[in-house]
């Protein structure tokens, strides 16, 4: 599935994501492919908040669409 | 924020070092730069502050404050600029957050990678420790190679050891793969850093040794990040204290359902200490009581005894438009007070954190108008300066959403000294033709950047924004920035409403402003229904917009009329600031084009709505109006958009 149809509370791995540019972007950030991280929030039609450690990043839609991830709990 | 150029041409002595401040946006950086250099540039806690190079002398040295970025490259203009300033550096005093180590130390080991001497600076270890979050910094001082400064910069705790260590920065540890990569471009690329970057693909530094970019970035990035997240397994140990409140209340502040009301809370708020305390009860006091009350009989007496207030001369200092009585009530009495109030809540909003989670908030409907999240941060500052938020545009993703958010504030965001005339005249008015004022404005803007949006071409980038954690504001800082401000606007405005009511007076004393009223007179009168005198407030309007609506004071206008002069003067062209700094940012040809288009819709929209309430005859008629070119403009975008939304999946980076 995708980071835009994670609900609050899930907590997902990340298995892809789609545009290079952004790949390096989230490297950086640290949200690299295989990591695990937590939907702490998703706004409705609006950006999605993920949360790792100690770091809250939202993410709009349209780039959510374009990560694939796995549900783990 | 005026004073400092963005080109990053620096003075500096031959012999001295440049110490360079560089880390991830919202570490502190600037906090050190004002310790360090004794200077102000502005602290706030959102990410993408800082724009402009600083810089300041330390004893022999110069200290110079970037731009935060994630890593070194080239994603956007910011991160333009700090790289060239990283690769140039002596020394770098790497910031880092000690609550953010994993995200943070990826720029201090791509710092270290280009072979630089560093220190660094682990702040927030406040909030680190509020966390239960400890962390060895002798064994992370011995994992990267670098000296490593325990620091809480706004208690200027670990300061003074930090200003010892300056001098034992030292480069670090190379990851040896990547350093024996480094050492065969070494014959053609003598900089380090900047052979580091042509191994990670940056197009520009590439050309400039004309050397093709690599292609391993993400080997490379994959790497250190790898090599980060085992540093940081190593020296962090994790509590589990988690700020409560300060989570729940940020949440609150993203989610529609609690976030707009909290927006209108506090909107309202700001509106009851702006536009009710200070307008009406300190402005009463000063604007009447101690300049039109004291200060103008004053100078009036003082001066009328060489010159007659009828000569020449008296009615350029002392007459209706005086630089002597009206420049100087207005900036002193009417607007400081004013623009001190805006100052003071932006501030206090700034440093609260509470900006980013805006930006989470309204991002979906910012992409109504090709903007994503991230513009609300120059739109809302935009109401303080717009000058200084069209600098802030540089954030933003790409080219396109910066010219839209340029022309956007250009046109319909008035500044808080144009908001602080516009309150004082607005009161006066009832309720409907306050919702027609406002509701214009607002149409404009929806409406400006629908079309925008839909006919401008390329594509905008997604919302990625960091949102930090939400912090009670600091009073000390949140004065200082405010003072600053505050001074800079009277610095800024003094000298071109002395000017404007120089040339205005003139005018008056040669005729000319009567030939000029009698030769606009098909616009003013015809076009916008309002008094042939008008004119004057546009001419004023030239040199500022706020000097221009301070004019419609004296025009003996009606309610109706009011309404549509603030109209038209609030999307009336930029100040002369503004403009210049739309044609450093964007180039003169398209800086030219805003401003004329500008000028344009200010006299078509406010003729229009004088049209539309003659022809209806009912204000009501011009609101339904302006509903219905809302609703339309709004149905319209959905169709086109949504389809090229289904077939996009690129995100289109800067150029
Ligand atoms: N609690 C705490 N807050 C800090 C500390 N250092 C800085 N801050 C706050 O962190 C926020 C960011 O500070 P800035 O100096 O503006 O950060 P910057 O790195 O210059 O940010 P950019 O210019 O956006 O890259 C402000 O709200 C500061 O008050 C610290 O040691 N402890
Ligand atoms: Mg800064």
């Amino acid at each position: 599935m995708n980071l835009d149809q994670c609900k609050k509370g899930h907590k997902v791995k990340i298995l892809g994501i789609g545009n290079t540019d952004i790949r390096a972007q989230a490297i950086r950030f640290g949200i690299c492919e295989g990591e695990i991280i937590n939907c702490a929030e998703v706004v409705p039609a609006g950006p999605v908040v993920v949360r790792k450690n100690n770091q809250e990043i939202a993410i709009g839609r349209r780039l959510a669409r374009q990560i694939t991830v796995e549900l783990i709990g | 924020m005026h004073c400092h150029e963005s080109g990053v041409k620096i003075n500096i002595p031959p012999d001295s070092r440049k110490i360079v401040l560089a880390g991830n946006p919202n570490v502190g950086k600037s906090v050190f730069f004002n310790a360090l250099t004794g200077l102000y540039v502005d602290v706030s806690n959102y990410p993408g502050t800082t724009l402009e190079i600083s810089h300041g002398r330390y004893g022999s040295d110069v200290i110079i404050d970037t731009p935060g970025v994630y890593g070194i490259s080239s994603f956007n203009d910011e991160e333009r600029i700090a790289r060239d300033i990283i690769l140039d550096a002596d020394v770098v005093v790497n910031i880092v957050d000690a609550v953010h180590l994993e995200r943070d130390l990826f720029l201090t080991q791509q710092i270290i990678d280009t072979g630089v001497p560093v220190v660094v600076a682990l702040n927030m270890l406040d909030e680190a420790e509020k966390q239960g979050r400890r962390i060895d910094t002798d064994l992370l001082a011995d994992l990267l190679g670098v000296p490593v400064i325990p620091t809480v910069a706004v208690k200027q705790m670990g300061m003074d050891e930090l200003k010892e260590k300056i001098c034992c920065a030292r480069p670090g540890n190379i990851d040896p793969a990547l350093h024996s990569k480094l050492h065969e471009l070494h014959d053609r690329v003598a900089n380090q850093g900047e052979a580091l970057l042509i191994l990670e693909g940056d197009p520009v530094v590439a050309e400039r040794h004309g050397i093709a970019p690599g292609t391993e970035r993400e080997e490379i990035y994959l790497s250190r990040r790898a090599r980060v997240n085992d540093i940081v397994g190593h020296v962090v140990s994790e509590g589990s204290k988690g700020s409560g409140l300060g989570t729940m209340l940020g949440r609150m502040m993203i989610q529609p359902v609690t976030g707009i009301p909290l927006l209108a809370l506090c909107l309202y708020l700001m509106y009851k200490f702006i536009g009710v305390f200070i307008a009406g009860d300190i402005v009463g006091f000063t604007e009447e009581t101690l300049m039109q009350g004291k200060y103008e009989p004053f100078i009036r007496s003082v001066v009328s005894r060489y010159f007659s207030e009828d000569s020449v001369l008296g009615t350029i200092l002392i007459g209706e438009f005086g630089v002597l009585t009206m420049t100087v009530t207005y900036i002193l009495g009417l607007l400081l007070p004013l623009v001190f109030g805006f100052y003071l809540v932006l501030s206090a909003f700034e440093d609260s954190g509470y900006l980013p989670r805006i930006a989470a908030l309204t991002d979906r409907a910012l992409s109504g108008i090709g903007l994503n999240g991230r513009a609300v941060i120059p739109l809302i500052l935009g109401f303080g300066c717009v000058t200084l938020a069209t600098i802030v545009t540089r954030v933003l993703g790409s080219e396109r959403e910066r010219r839209i958010a340029v022309f956007l504030l250009a046109l319909a965001i008035p500044c808080s000294a144009q908001l602080a005339v516009i309150a004082g005249l607005i009161t006066s008015l009832n309720g409907s033709l306050i919702a027609l004022y406002v509701m214009s404005v607002l149409t404009v803007l929806i409406v400006a950047g629908t079309l925008l949006n839909r006919f401008l071409p390329g594509e905008s980038t997604d919302l990625l924004i960091d949102l930090p954690p939400l912090r009670l504001p600091r009073v000390e800082n949140v004065l200082k920035k405010t003072i600053t401000k505050s001074y800079h606007f009277v610095m800024e405005a003094t000298p071109l409403f002395a000017g404007g009511a120089l040339l205005i007076g003139i005018l008056q004393v040669t005729g000319l402003l009567q030939v000029l009223q009698r030769l606009l007179a098909p616009v003013t009168v015809g076009w916008l229904g309002m008094p042939k005198e008008s004119a004057t407030i546009f001419i004023m309007g030239f040199v500022r917009r706020d000097f221009g609506a301070a004019g419609l004071y004296n025009l003996g206008l009606n309610d109706f009329q009011t309404v549509i002069g603030l109209v038209t003067i609030t999307l009336f062209v930029p100040c002369i600031a503004s403009t210049l700094i739309i044609f450093k940012e964007r180039s003169k040809r398209e800086g030219f084009i805003m401003w004329s288009g500008v000028l344009f819709l200010a006299f078509l929209i406010g003729g229009l709505l004088n049209q539309v309430y003659r022809a209806t005859g009912s204000v009501y008629g011009v609101i339904i109006g302006l509903a219905a070119v809302l609703v339309i403009t709004v149905l319209l975008s959905k169709f086109p958009v949504r389809k090229q939304k289904l077939t996009s999946e690129g995100i289109n980076y800067g150029r």
